[in-house]
């Protein structure tokens, strides 16, 4: 019975969130029939990491620890997980769809002469399938897909759609041999970011400021607010646009698609392309003074109100609270 | 430089999505065809690059007769040629075959320094077609970029990444998917938009490229249906109008006890 390869993706020595969720996702999908969980971990100086992974499902663990795997690459990593796929013969090949792993998840795909289901909010197996649910058209439909006769289909997880569940168990640890291959793109450096900041994408609760707020100035109360709450700052089109903050903070059509537990949509009148990067949203919160305002559609809880009002009262409550336990 | 672009034609991005009669597909009716915003930013970037430098620009979509359309919008915002492979019907989605039918076009033209496309392709969403074509035409990519820089047979790419800003270096040809930031598309001319209805485009089928579209559709992935979202609603609205600190309260104590998401 083929099971399972998961792609672990870590950053900085630590596994990714994202990564536990689409691990823990199949070691769900497996269990009723024992089928394998084969988790490949790809990097420099990661081995340490691995043990771990038997913890949310993986029966075993291949590791790629070399130098030339410092930095993720997709030539290189795609080689990696093939090498993987290769000793394994999956049914599918899952990660989650972040940043890198949508990058690598084309490359990989048409290595492998299969196709790809992309940011999925719902997979399961079926005898002969892999079928997944995925918003489409910007998640004003869901289309249920399937790999056709893709073998093994290569599946990428929507961040913080699954949930993580820890197990009591153990993985075997063994290290993956990966041919040589050309490197032609490669990275020459990486310029951080303004360290301690979430990133919007991964985030579980993300507080989002758009043209309502005024002034770029007013964004720090929804920063206060995303600081009290532990949350990543988001923001409209519009405010990107006029210059107040960075594409990287954007939520929407044309910048990332976010699904955390939380989102409060702070002065954003819910245009359909901001809808469609925050909608699949577990709860979501509108501030806005105009009742009318398409968001509130959207919402669960929702406040008629002026923001710039409303959010320091918020953050107040919130920070005591907190701090109430 | 010779630039490619690939282009993709999807339904406007205000379009009311409702479903079709055949229950894996939207209902066409009405529906307004441009192209994918973020080939938009690719076309621009390599217009740019031609008329900094010197260069051709080679347009090319896959799929039904609405894509000249598309085709002839990229040649009125500067793409000198356009190119059609027509069919697309039954890979719809299916971005395997979509870059398998791409790749060999690409490879049957020839010549190209630089192959453009979107970072995503609205719609299908998959993000996906721009590294698959890459990989069948045994070529780098680089994928979300936001600024290029020629020189030495190199480009010098940004892209971000979770966490910040990568910088990666690729010999030429290569294939590069547009982020927004990389530019301000500009609006055709009228002057564009009148040589571009005389233009000619160049038409291959499927089978011209030496595939068949029918084996290509069922290797990849196959949309069995598709649905609307539940429609939300009955979300519960408090009026901060008044008393905007008592709203405030309300609402934490709401997410915290009820919702329990704080
Ligand atoms: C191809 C395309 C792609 C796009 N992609 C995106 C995308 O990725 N993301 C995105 O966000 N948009 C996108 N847009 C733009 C989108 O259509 C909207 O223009 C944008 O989302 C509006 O941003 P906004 O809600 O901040 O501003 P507005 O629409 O101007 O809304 C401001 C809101 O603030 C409220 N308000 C005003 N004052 C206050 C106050 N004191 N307190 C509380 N509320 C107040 C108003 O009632 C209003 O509802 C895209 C558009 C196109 C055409
Ligand atoms: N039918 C098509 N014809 C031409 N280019 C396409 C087509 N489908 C996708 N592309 C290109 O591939 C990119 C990514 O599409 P996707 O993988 O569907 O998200 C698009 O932005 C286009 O540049």
């Amino acid at each position: 019975m083929a099971g399972i390869l998961c792609v672990i993706e870590q950053r900085d020595g630590t596994i990714r969130r994202a990564s536990l969720q689409a691990l823990s996702q199949a070691a769900r999908l497996t269990a009723p029939t024992g089928a394998a969980v084969t988790a490949v971990l790809v990097g420099h100086g990661v081995s340490g990491l691995a043990p771990s992974l038997g913890g949310y499902g993986a029966s075993r663990v291949l590791v790629a620890d070399e130098l030339r795997f410092a930095r993720y690459t997709p030539e290189a990593y795609a080689a990696a997980i093939q090498a993987a796929a290769a000793l394994v013969v999956p049914q599918a090949v899952f990660m989650s769809a972040t940043t890198v792993g949508r990058d690598l998840a084309g490359r990989l795909a048409a290595r492998l002469g299969v196709d790809c289901l992309a940011d999925v909010v719902k997979v399961w197996l079926e005898e002969d399938a892999v079928v997944a649910v995925r918003p489409v058209y910007s998640g004003k439909a869901l289309a249920t897909v399937d790999g056709g006769s893709s073998s093994p289909v290569v599946v990428t997880l929507r961040p913080n759609v699954f949930a993580v569940e820890p197990i009591a168990a153990a993985g075997t640890v063994e290290p993956l041999s990966v041919p040589e291959v050309a490197v032609r793109a490669v990275v020459r450096e990486v310029v951080a970011k303004e360290s301690g900041e979430l990133d919007v994408a991964e985030a579980d609760i993300v507080v989002s400021g758009g043209r309502g707020m005024k002034a770029p100035e007013n964004l720090a109360l929804v920063r206060d607010l995303a600081h009290a709450m532990g949350a990543a700052v988001g923001a409209s089109r519009a405010i990107v646009d006029a210059g107040w903050i960075d594409h990287a903070y954007q939520v929407g059509q044309t910048g990332k698609v976010v699904s955390p537990t939380l989102y409060l949509a702070c002065g954003i009148s819910g245009a359909i392309q901001h809808l469609a990067g925050m909608s699949s949203s577990k709860i979501i919160v509108a501030i806005n003074k105009d009742p009318e305002a398409p968001i509130f559609k959207a919402a669960d809880y929702g406040i008629v109100g002026d923001a710039l009002q409303v959010l320091p009262a918020l953050t107040a409550e919130v920070k005591r609270l907190k701090a109430e336990g | 430089m010779r630039s490619c672009v690939l282009l993709a034609c999807v339904p406007d991005t205000a379009s009311v999505i409702k479903l079709g009669a055949a229950g894996n597909r939207i209902d066409e009716a009405g529906i307004k065809w441009v192209i994918s915003p973020y080939d938009e930013f690719a076309l621009e970037e390599a217009v740019r690059i031609k008329e900094a430098g010197s260069g051709h620009v080679t347009v090319i979509s896959y799929g039904p007769d609405r894509v000249q359309a598309t085709l002839r919008d990229g040649l009125a915002r500067g793409a000198d040629a356009a190119v059609q492979v027509t069919g697309g019907e039954t890979t719809f989605g299916n971005a395997l075959a979509i870059a398998r039918v791409l790749a060999a076009a690409i490879r049957k033209l020839g010549g190209f320094d630089l192959v453009w496309a979107g970072v995503k392709g609205v719609g299908s969403d998959n993000s996906l077609v721009g590294a698959m074509v890459a990989e069948l035409c045994d070529l780098p990519h680089v994928s979300g970029v936001l600024k290029a820089e020629f020189g030495g047979g190199k480009v010098v790419a940004h892209r971000e990444v979770d966490g910040g800003m990568e910088v990666i270096e690729a010999p030429l040809p290569c294939v590069l998917t547009a982020q927004k930031g990389l530019n301000e598309p500009r609006y055709p001319s009228l002057k564009g938009i009148m040589a571009s209805k005389k233009a000619a485009i160049q038409t291959m089928s499927v089978a011209d490229l030496g595939l068949d579209e029918a084996a290509l559709a069922g290797a990849g992935c196959r949309w069995r249906s598709l649905a609307l979202p539940p429609a939300k609603g009955g979300g519960m609205i408090l009026n901060g109008e008044t008393d905007p600190a008592a709203a405030a309260r309300e609402l934490a104590r709401l997410l915290r006890e009820q919702a329990k998401v704080i």
